[in-house]
Order: structure tokens, then C-alpha cells, then sequence
């Protein structure tokens, strides 16, 4: 498979070991990527509330770049995911909104027919490769490790732009990789809840208990860690723990919280290094000890 | 009608039970199973196991059509309205259906919530219209598309769902909440009303107003009317910035994510939090430096000069072509 890649603004910014994991494993799986370099930033929805037509207007730049190369293009945000997803969804049912966002991209000799898909590595490792092929890259099965599912709201909704209907694997994406990598599921109901990043710096009180009940009812619950699809649900749960768990519990912050490619760079027998396990603010240790002290298959 | 191939079909229920008057206040789980037709709603289902098998259950249903709005519950978790529910589509295999009261709400009995939460939120945004004139004659009239743009937000049936699965409610009962935000946005987008900029005003800079929300589009989920609360939210703020209320942090976070795409085509996150604390806010500022010291000491500071996208003249041009245009 042939993908372009869109890493999003956090795995080049403030979670680069995300970058390094998805890379990591892409290799591994043999997945090709040409990296779309010139494409902006999708808005994140937060510059959609300013300007919703410029924010569709950068994302469909992007769609039609990676339409002229012929390629699905590649993910590894939930907030892509789901601001791409909701710029597709709206251009695609509406034509002359399309052609209105064409005009403004003539000027670069781009325009967009509407052909491409988004897919996030989650959702790419399970309908495009599929996850019968991938655990014949695991060296070890994480047995009897806890893992709490956290998906973030822009994987969840709204459902008929992130096209659950057509693919119903989505809605389970996250436990169904858990599984495949030996793991348990430490279900709880906050998981496809908010992290409280859009409100870090507007309303910090609620964003802070937000971050404390979730990453604290998962541990509770006996998670050893959490998985995210979303590096902005990874930058507030893990950057922000120790202060909210001290702030809102009164506990220390003791939950990692990792991003997906981590997750299988482990059960692929990678070292904590290349998978940047070591620069996480929560630290990794424990878990990723316990994961290494598991057999590795022959 | 096409002939159903099964006369009934069973439905396994596990109900959230809660009787003030009993059990020491405590909330229970009860079992129940029945046996009903096919088509059959989640409503019915309830119906049946409060005629048919405990007659304790207490719940509130109406019109059965969805227009009443009295019976939002969760069902696996999601507030729904049973009544628009069906059975096969939320346990197509038969699976137990787990039923509970509302949320973010008080819970008086079994699946019943008081209503106080939610029209104590509607009342706070004045939920009527304020006209500044007194027709001579006749009603108030507006324009056919000045309505139709309401239409999304007067679907409201006022059920509660939204509020009962926002998740700033769950952490934060002053925030006033997905309803009462797409009430005040029925008002403030309407012609007739007078007191628009007030309305803006006062929703941008009131505590648990309209900035509060994050985004999480739990309300437009499962909003059985089309609604959309949060979108109606995001219309707000526009509103709210154009009418020239740039006194919130949540102003200054999205006029900085514009304004950072626009010059590097893509996020300077350092920037993006230092615009957000304020410049002169030495507190907030203050804030920033924990995090920041934790962040270098991982190696994973983002970097103070942003990297640019490779195109970032063209994007700025492209910015200056849709702003050339809308003015």
C-alpha cells in the first residue's frame, strides 16, 4: 500500500516521538508514503470558527495534491481525521460549494474531483492491510497487559462524514487493536469522551478534570496504559496528568499514555528508544518493562 | 405491509433503578425480558415490562412520535429518545439493551429526571423574543429565509438528550449548556429580535458561556431533532467576534490559529498557547512555564521559530484571495 502522508502539525511539533513510531512501523509493514509537504494545516476545527470556507479551502488543497498523485492520503490524528473527514463530507455532497473552493485553488493549477480518501493509521492497519497480516509482524503478544481505549471525539463523530456506516470496523477500531496485540481492554465510558485540550487554555479548571477522571478511572480500572489515536488527546492526558491528577484526585501521575504505532512497535519487539517511549511526561517505564519481560515468539 | 416472518422477537433489558424512598437512596441494577412484535421501539419494550412484569418502573412517555420530547434515556450509554428508537437497530442480535435515567441531571425515580437543569439553562439566555417595535397592526412578520434559517434550532423539543451527554456538564454544572446555546442562537439570528449584541454580549462574556464548549459533538450526535447545539455554538462565537467582543482567551485562541496557519501554513504551537494566555497575563504566562521546562527536559519542546510549510506563500496568497472576497 501507497500513501500520502500527512503527519499532521503535533507529530512535527509537540509529540515528535509519534512521527518517529509511525514511521517505525510503517517500514516494518512495508507501507510506501510520499510526505505531503507543502499541504497546511487543516484548522482543527478551531479555525473553522473563525472561517469555515478558508478552513475547507486549505483541506481540499490537500485532497487535490494527493488526488493528482492518485494516492489515499494517510493520517495519524484524530483531529485530521475528523476536520479532513468533515471538509470531504461537504464538498463531496455539494458541487457548487466544490466548484466555489476550486476557484480560489486555480491559481496553484489544483482542482479537486472529489476522489480522495482520508484514512487514519488506525483505521488504514485494519481495513487496508488487515489485522490478521499485521500480528504476523508481532515477536511477542503483550498478554495480560491493560490497555483503556481513547479515541478522541474527531475518530468518533460525527458518524456520517467519518463513514461508519460504510465501514463498521471504525467503531471499534481502537479495542480491536488492543486485541490483536494480545492486550485487554480497560473499557470505561470516558473513551470517547473529550480530553479537554480545545479548553486547556480557555476554562484550564474543566480541561484539568477532564484529564484527571479519565486517565485516573482508567487506572483505577487497572489500565497500565491508555491508547490514543489522537496526539492532542496524548499532549493534555499525558502532558497535563501531574498537574491535574495532583489538582482534581490529589494522586500522582502514574498512567502512560501512548500513541498507536507505540502500541505495535511493542508487540514488534522495538526498543523504547526508536519508539521515543522515553519522552513521555508520564513515565513509560513500568509498562514498557512489563512488556519486554514478556516471551518472544519463535 | 410486507409480512414479518417472526411474530415477536425478545428483548432483554438491564434498567438502572433508583427509588428515593427506598433502598437507602442507593441506585440498582433489575433485569427484565419480554416478548414483543417485531417493529417494536425501545419505548414499547419499556411499555410492556410496566404493564406486563413491574408496575413500579417508572418512566415518562407521551406522544410516542417523537414531537413530545418526555423520553430521552440512555440507551448503551447515549441519551436517546426511546420512542424513535427501534429495538433491531440498537441489538440487532439480541443483545441486552442497558437503560438509564439522563445525565447531568437530577434523577427523581427509575428513568426520571427532573426538568429544573435543563429550563434552568434556557431561562438564563431569555428564551423570547425582544422586539424593538410594536406593530400598529397585526403580528410581528419576518421573511420566509430569515425563518428558514431558524428551522434547525426550532426543532428543539426541549428532551434533554444534549445535556444529558455534554461532556463540560459532566465536569462543570455552571456551563450553561448545548440547549440553552442553540435557544439563544434562535434569538439572535432572528430579525425581529432587538437585543442581539446584548445577547452576544453578555453569552461571550458570562461565565459558563458559550467559550466553554469543547467541541466534542456529543449534542450533535445524539440531538434527535437535527439541532446540531454545537454548531449553532460555533455560529455564536462568529457572531460574537464580528460584533467585536475579543475580551476572551477563546477569541485570542482562534484569532492565533487563523493568524498562525495564515504566516507559516501550519501551527505554531508555542505561539498558539502564549497568544491564548495573553501577553500581558503574567500568571497565565506563568503557567506556561512548568509544562515548557517538562516538555525541553523530554526533548520535545515544539520549536520556538515554527517550521513553515514548503508552500507557505501560497497559502498566504490563498488566504488573501478568500479574505479579498468576502469583503
Amino acid at each position: 500500500m501507497k500513501y500520502a502522508f500527512y503527519p499532521g502539525c503535533v507529530a512535527r511539533g509537540g509529540a515528535p516521538e509519534l512521527y518517529d513510531s509511525a514511521l517505525a512501523v510503517m517500514e516494518r509493514l512495508g507501507i510506501e508514503h510520499v510526505e505531503l509537504t507543502k499541504a497546511a494545516c487543516t484548522g482543527a476545527g478551531v479555525l473553522q470558527e473563525k472561517n469555515l470556507k478558508m478552513g475547507d479551502i486549505l483541506n481540499v488543497r490537500t485532497f487535490a495534491m494527493a488526488e493528482q498523485m492518485g494516492l489515499p492520503i494517510m493520517v495519524l490524528c484524530s483531529t485530521c481525521q475528523g476536520v479532513m473527514s468533515q471538509a470531504n463530507h461537504r464538498v463531496k455532497r455539494d458541487p457548487e460549494y466544490l466548484a466555489e473552493v476550486n476557484k480560489h485553488l486555480a491559481a496553484e493549477g489544483l482542482e479537486y474531483k472529489g476522489t480522495t480518501s482520508i484514512k487514519h493509521l488506525l483505521w488504514a492497519l485494519i481495513e487496508d492491510i488487515g489485522l490478521e497480516k499485521l500480528k504476523d509482524t508481532f515477536t511477542r503478544e503483550l498478554t495480560g497487559m491493560n490497555m483503556a481505549p481513547f479515541y478522541g471525539c474527531y475518530m468518533v463523530r460525527p458518524t456520517d462524514a467519518l463513514e461508519f456506516k460504510e465501514n463498521p470496523t471504525r467503531e471499534t477500531s481502537l479495542e480491536d487493536l488492543i486485541e490483536a496485540v494480545g492486550g485487554n481492554v480497560t473499557d470505561f465510558a470516558g473513551k470517547s469522551a473529550c480530553c479537554g485540550f480545545p479548553i486547556l487554555f480557555i476554562n484550564q479548571a474543566n480541561s484539568m478534570k477532564m484529564v484527571a477522571n479519565h486517565t485516573g478511572t482508567a487506572k483505577d480500572l487497572g489500565a497500565d496504559a491508555m491508547v490514543t489515536p489522537c496526539p492532542l488527546c496524548h499532549l493534555n492526558l499525558d502532558g497535563y496528568q501531574p498537574k491535574a491528577r495532583k489538582q482534581v484526585r490529589g494522586d500522582k501521575a502514574d498512567l502512560p499514555v501512548i500513541h498507536v504505532p507505540q502500541l505495535i512497535g511493542l508487540a514488534m519487539g522495538m526498543s523504547e528508544k526508536a519508539l521515543g517511549l522515553q519522552k513521555h511526561i508520564v513515565s513509560t517505564k513500568k509498562m514498557v518493562r512489563k512488556a519486554e519481560a514478556l516471551p518472544v515468539k519463535v | 405491509m410486507p409480512e414479518t416472518t417472526q411474530a415477536t422477537i425478545n428483548v432483554k433489558l438491564k434498567v438502572k433503578r433508583f427509588d428515593p424512598a427506598d433502598a437507602g437512596g442507593k441506585t440498582w441494577w433489575q433485569e427484565y425480558e419480554v416478548d414483543i412484535h417485531p417493529d417494536s421501539t425501545v419505548l414499547d419494550s419499556l411499555i410492556e415490562v410496566r404493564e406486563q412484569e413491574d408496575g413500579t418502573l417508572a418512566m415518562r412517555c407521551a406522544c410516542r412520535a417523537s414531537i413530545c420530547g418526555s423520553c430521552g434515556m440512555k440507551v448503551n450509554g447515549s441519551a436517546k429518545l426511546v420512542c424513535k428508537t427501534r429495538v433491531v437497530d440498537v441489538a440487532p442480535n439480541g443483545e441486552q439493551l442497558i437503560i438509564e435515567p439522563m445525565g447531568n441531571q437530577h434523577v427523581v425515580k427509575d428513568l426520571v429526571v427532573s426538568l429544573d437543569t435543563f429550563f434552568n439553562q434556557i431561562n438564563r439566555v431569555t428564551p423570547y423574543l425582544q422586539p424593538s417595535f410594536v406593530p400598529e397592526q397585526g403580528e410581528y412578520t419576518a421573511s420566509n429565509e430569515s425563518m428558514e434559517n431558524l428551522l434547525t434550532s426550532m426543532n428543539c423539543i426541549m428532551c434533554g438528550c444534549c445535556v444529558s451527554d455534554c461532556t463540560v456538564l459532566e465536569v462543570d454544572s455552571n456551563f450553561i449548556g448545548p440547549a440553552a446555546l442553540a435557544k439563544a442562537w434562535r434569538f439572535t439570528e432572528d430579525p425581529r429580535d432587538s437585543k442581539r449584541d446584548e445577547r452576544l454580549k453578555a453569552l461571550n462574556d458570562e461565565d459558563g458561556g458559550m467559550w466553554d464548549c469543547t467541541r466534542c459533538m456529543k449534542c450533535v450526535d445524539v440531538c434527535p431533532k437535527g439541532v446540531a447545539p454545537m454548531d449553532r455554538i460555533m455560529e455564536l462565537r462568529e457572531a460574537a467576534i464580528e460584533a467585536g467582543n475579543t475580551n476572551t482567551s477563546g477569541y485570542h485562541h482562534t484569532e492565533s490559529f487563523y493568524n498562525s496557519v495564515k504566516k507559516n501554513g501550519r501551527l505554531d504551537e508555542t505561539r498558539l498557547a502564549l497568544d491564548s494566555a495573553g501577553w500581558t497575563n503574567i500568571p497565565r504566562l506563568l503557567d506556561l512555564v512548568p509544562i515548557g521546562i517538562a516538555a525541553m527536559r523530554k526533548g520535545k519542546l515544539p520549536p520556538v521559530i515554527p517550521h513553515k510549510a514548503e508552500d507557505h506563500k501560497k497559502i498566504k496568497n490563498l488566504y488573501e484571495s478568500v479574505e479579498g472576497e468576502s469583503k
